[in-house]
């Protein structure tokens, strides 16, 4: 009995665990459709999204720079290349104490001031880029030395990169101009043109001349890589590329030696030259002085380098060539004469009689003088441009009026942009009633035609200008689009693209009245012109003009260039072109505060000529320039009223 | 000759879990393979740790029922003893202190007490059989507190959970009232803000970070969010054994062991969670078959109380895998890297094999 009541107990008991087994049972099974449905959940429903965060995780995608494109010269020689050297960048976010890590930095590789504040500076300018370098350049030494010690640096890394390098200098450094890095004025650029992608991971862009205007060229195309990289951030392995297409290379109608013979023959004086070949308005030449080190902008300048650019008095970093304006001066004159034998005003045997002045007729009778006191006597075309007379040209002016003046000389590209392939050009001035009218509100008067008719008065020309106006007079007529560079090559395909062998206007001169002005240009660099000194011998015919530019007005005193100052004194202009009876060059010179044309801008001219057409390269020490005879130019401006 | 030495070696190894257990052995050198970076080094050593677990599971599954009964006071004891040993002069490795160094060998207490607590309970219940009253669940449950907070102290929360675990399966199948289950969960309840306080900062920081694992995404929170990353980045059908990107550069930590789970259900989807869960649930009901038709109270609590550790291996694991339990150091049961957990869960295996076929040699 007992047994069995025990026998029922027990098999109660099994029954309550078994219960509570199932129990167990069933809670085992909730958990595991917990897990199911939380599997569910993120392997089905959020496989995508999670999908998406893996990759990221896996994938970077980083950018590839391409290649700049280089730029040389007409005959292959480098103007500008890149080269590789390893930096040393710091991630500011990732740093921590910036001061503190570029002071531990400094126990491993020198870190000048200069690249403090470079880096600074670089800091402040605050780019959204990752990282900013403190150090470029560095030697394998000081690569292998940081690498030891990378551990202790977040936030720092050394990177290969491409650097832009201007083998030449000075030397051509505002036809080059040069790549800086990108400012967040360049960012919103790229992006409101829509090639703010092209520059990812990309530090620099053409700031300056040819770098900026054919930056699209140079440029390239950004490749990618898509690098699978671990947990630390260490790429593993490639698993797509796509190539950067490297820039198109450019190359220049400007002969690089052509360019240095002409820049040092400038000396220590300030100005600017520019040659054109005027069979095809390539810019053999562009001279500004004096020049910067283009080389200094690359990888971001140093305030103390900057500010000695930026405030020097010479401005380095202005472009006399496009951005200065003169007066024309005298050079102005071959084509007063053109003028005037073109529209019948005059023919070249019409004589005056020089008293060594001008009487307005009509004006009030004001007086107009002469540079040569007394006068040139009995003056013709000819022997007006030869020797520059003033009173000649007078006379001529007013009886062309400025009307027509304006109407010749505009189709010469005086006074008005003439589409060079770089950024900056200014426009200059060739007045005419209308303009004086619109600018002053104020009636044209015959006494200003009258200093304008030898180049002074409201004239301001650029020396491109003057150059290019020069070329189109050596090429009968043909007027070309001066371009720095002559054709392009495809980095892909090495296909070359000619730029604009085509002149984009022809003014119809006579050749007759073309060849009466050639003449008595080169009689200017002929004994009894006032370039005789710089023609003497010449191996070729050399038709020129001197000019001279007044700087200050001498109100009532007699200018004379050993009591004013430096600064004060006269630019000396030349215009040439030879040879004169088959062009292959056509240059403007003008020397800031040279004084005469003659004796301080047409010698550059000789010498660059005579290394240009035969290959004569100028002795190397120099002496001062040879004192000529004495042929005075222009002189001070006449008063007008 | 040789059929009859097989069949004494096996005489007390149940097919079913053995076979189960075996498969999932594979599954785990299979995905310890990949999760090393297809390290041979790591299989072959992991393939060492089977073997020594396998001889552990093969000397349970022979011991007699009464031998084990009588081993299980003094194995507890000395359990305890040695938890008191470390933390009175215990290893301290990654800022826990977990280890006792006997001189010849180190050795892990709290890891025995996975065994030891159950089988002491099982012992103490069975003593008491029939006139089981709220003082011996009382008791029993003090059996339980104490090792566990010795070893919550050291801290390990994943051993301490396992050992809670192991300890409530044998009262809750004891027959624990549902009155003082509901109790114990509102007292529970009410003590949780004072468990909170004892909890130590990284603990606590494991359970936020639980909330919200974005909120450290480099800190706390990295270990969940680069394995769920793993397992949804899985989808349905996985990356391919060996193609797992998460595994393979490094983004989740851990990944041989307390994470291997991650790895296997990038590569292998939730096909292979699935194929993972039915294989668990499998030993899982074995085991629960076994504890159902276990000849002793002893018996029966001892293998349900087994068989449900077991289960919490898996449950705790996927979860904290998948994100939805805190990261505490549980392993994966037969597929984590790592020779101590493997010994016990075999040792337990065995324990449930020598319950079922020693069960007619106790048949009263």
């Amino acid at each position: 009995m007992k047994r069995t009541v025990e026998l029922r107990d027990h098999q109660r008991e099994l029954h309550y665990f078994q219960l509570r087994l199932a129990i167990v049972g069933s809670a085992v099974l909730f958990s595991f459709f917990v897990l199911l449905v939380r599997f569910f959940y993120v392997q089905v429903i959020q496989h995508d999204y999670y999908h998406t965060l893996a990759e990221q995780n896996r994938i970077f995608v980083v950018p590839v720079v391409p290649n700049r494109g280089l730029i040389l010269d007409r005959n292959g020689v480098v103007i500008a290349h890149n080269f590789s050297a390893y930096t040393l960048e710091i991630t500011p976010s990732q740093a921590g104490d910036l001061e503190k890590t570029i002071t531990d930095l400094s126990a491993l590789v020198e870190i000048t001031p200069k690249d403090r504040k470079r880096f600074q500076k670089l800091l402040e300018e605050g780019h959204d880029f990752a990282s900013i370098p403190i150090r470029t350049r560095l030697n394998d030494e000081e690569v292998a030395r940081f690498a030891v010690n990378n551990y202790r640096f977040p936030g720092v890394e050394i990177n290969a990169r491409l650097f832009r390098h201007y083998p030449n200098g000075e030397i051509a450094s505002h036809v080059v101009g040069y790549i800086g890095r990108i400012s967040d004025k360049d960012v919103e650029e790229l992006r409101a043109q829509g090639t703010a992608a092209n520059y990812s991971a990309s530090d620099y862009i053409g700031k300056v001349g040819l770098e900026q205007r054919y930056e699209k060229e140079l440029r390239g195309v950004t490749g990618y890589e898509h690098v699978e990289t671990d947990a630390n951030g260490r790429s593993v392995r490639t698993l797509r590329s796509i190539l950067p297409v490297s820039g198109n290379n450019l190359t220049l109608a400007l002969d690089a030696k052509l360019q240095q013979v002409a820049e040092l023959a400038f000396g220590t004086h300030r100005g600017s030259l520019v040659a054109i070949e005027p069979k095809t308005g390539g810019v053999l030449a562009l001279v500004s002085r004096p020049g910067f080190d283009p080389n200094l902008f690359v990888e971001g300048i140093d305030p103390q380098n900057w500010d000695a650019l930026n405030n020097s008095p010479d401005h380095p970093l202005n472009n006399r060539a496009l951005q200065g304006v003169y007066p024309p001066g005298s050079t102005f004159k071959p084509f007063m004469a053109l003028a005037a034998l073109e529209t019948g005003k005059r023919k070249a045997s019409y004589t005056i009689s020089d008293p060594g002045y001008f009487v307005l007729n009509g004006g009030g009778g004001h007086i107009y003088r002469d540079w040569k006191a007394g006068g040139h006597g009995y003056v013709d075309m000819h022997k007006a441009i030869v020797q520059s007379c003033d009173t000649y040209f007078y006379g001529l002016a007013q009886d062309l009026g400025i009307d027509a003046i304006h109407q010749f000389m505009l189709q010469f590209g005086l006074g008005q942009k003439t589409g060079i392939d770089i950024d900056g050009e200014v426009g200059g001035l060739l007045p005419s009633q209308e303009w004086k009218q619109k600018r002053f509100q104020q009636k044209w008067f015959v006494g200003d035609t009258i200093s304008v008719g030898i180049g002074q008065g409201y004239n301001l020309t650029t020396p491109l200008q003057l150059a290019l106006a020069t070329a189109v007079l050596a090429g009968d007529g043909k007027v070309f689009r001066p371009h720095l560079v002559k054709q392009i090559q495809d980095s892909q395909t090495e296909a070359l693209r000619l730029i604009e062998p085509q002149p984009r206007a022809e003014i119809h001169l006579s050749p007759e009245n073309v060849k009466l002005v050639r003449d008595a240009m080169i009689d200017v660099t002929k004994p009894g012109g006032t370039a005789a000194g710089a023609g003497m011998n010449a191996k070729y015919l050399f038709a020129g003009k001197t000019g001279t530019a007044q700087v200050i007005g001498m109100k009532g005193q007699k200018y004379d260039e050993k009591n004013v100052l430096e600064r004060h004194r006269d630019h000396a202009l030349f215009i040439a072109y030879a040879p004169a009876d088959d062009p292959k060059i056509a240059l403007a010179i003008l020397v800031e505060n040279g004084g005469h044309g003659g004796s301080t801008a047409a010698p550059i001219a000789r010498q660059v000529l005579d290394y240009y057409l035969l290959g004569k390269e100028p002795t190397p020490p120099k002496p001062a320039p040879k004192k000529v005879e004495p042929e005075p130019d222009d002189a001070e401006e006449p008063e007008n009223d | 000759m040789i059929n009859q030495l097989l069949a004494y070696l096996t005489k007390h190894l149940d097919r079913y879990l053995m076979g189960l257990v075996t498969i999932l052995l594979v599954m785990g050198l299979i995905t310890l393979f990949s999760a090393s970076g297809e390290s041979a080094d790591r299989v072959v050593g992991q393939m060492v740790n089977i073997c020594v677990a396998l001889a552990v599971m093969w000397i349970a599954a022979n011991v007699p029922l009464h031998y084990l009964s009588r081993i299980a006071l003094p194995l507890y004891v000395v359990g305890l003893v040695l938890l008191v040993g470390v933390a009175v002069a215990g290893e301290v490795v990654n800022g826990a202190r977990r280890w006792l160094n006997l001189g010849f060998t180190r050795i892990q207490p709290s890891e025995l007490m996975k065994i030891a607590v159950p089988l002491l309970l099982a012992w103490y219940f069975d003593r008491y059989e029939a006139i089981l009253k709220s003082r011996n669940f009382l008791i029993g449950a003090l059996l339980v507190v104490v090792p566990v907070l010795l070893i919550a102290r050291q801290p390990d929360l994943g051993t301490a959970l396992l050992v809670t675990a192991a300890g409530f399966y044998v009262l809750f199948l004891a027959g624990l009232s549902w009155k003082i289950l509901a109790g114990l969960g509102i007292v529970g309840g009410a003590s949780l803000p004072f468990l909170w306080s004892m909890l130590h900062d990284y603990q606590r920081q494991r359970v936020l970070t639980l909330l919200d694992p974005s909120q450290d995404p480099l800190g706390a929170g990295y270990h969940t969010i680069q394995s769920t990353i793993a397992l949804g980045s899985g989808g349905f059908f996985g990356k391919g054994w060996l193609n797992g990107t998460q595994a393979h550069l490094d983004f989740l930590p851990e990944r041989t062991t307390d994470f291997i789970f991650a790895v296997y259900a990038e590569e292998f989807g939730m096909i292979g969670n699935i194929v993972l869960m039915v294989m668990f649930l499998l030993v899982i009901g074995r085991g629960l078959v076994i504890a159902a038709n276990a000849p002793t109270l002893f018996t029966r609590l001892l293998a349900g109380a087994i068989t449900l550790t077991f289960f919490t291996y898996a449950f705790v694991n996927m979860g904290m895998v998948s994100g939805i339990l805190p990261v505490v150091g549980v392993p994966l049961p037969l597929i984590s890297y790592g020779g101590t957990s493997l010994v016990t869960i075999l040792f337990g295996i065995g324990l449930l094999m020598s319950i079922h076929t020693h069960r007619r040699l106790v048949q009263t």
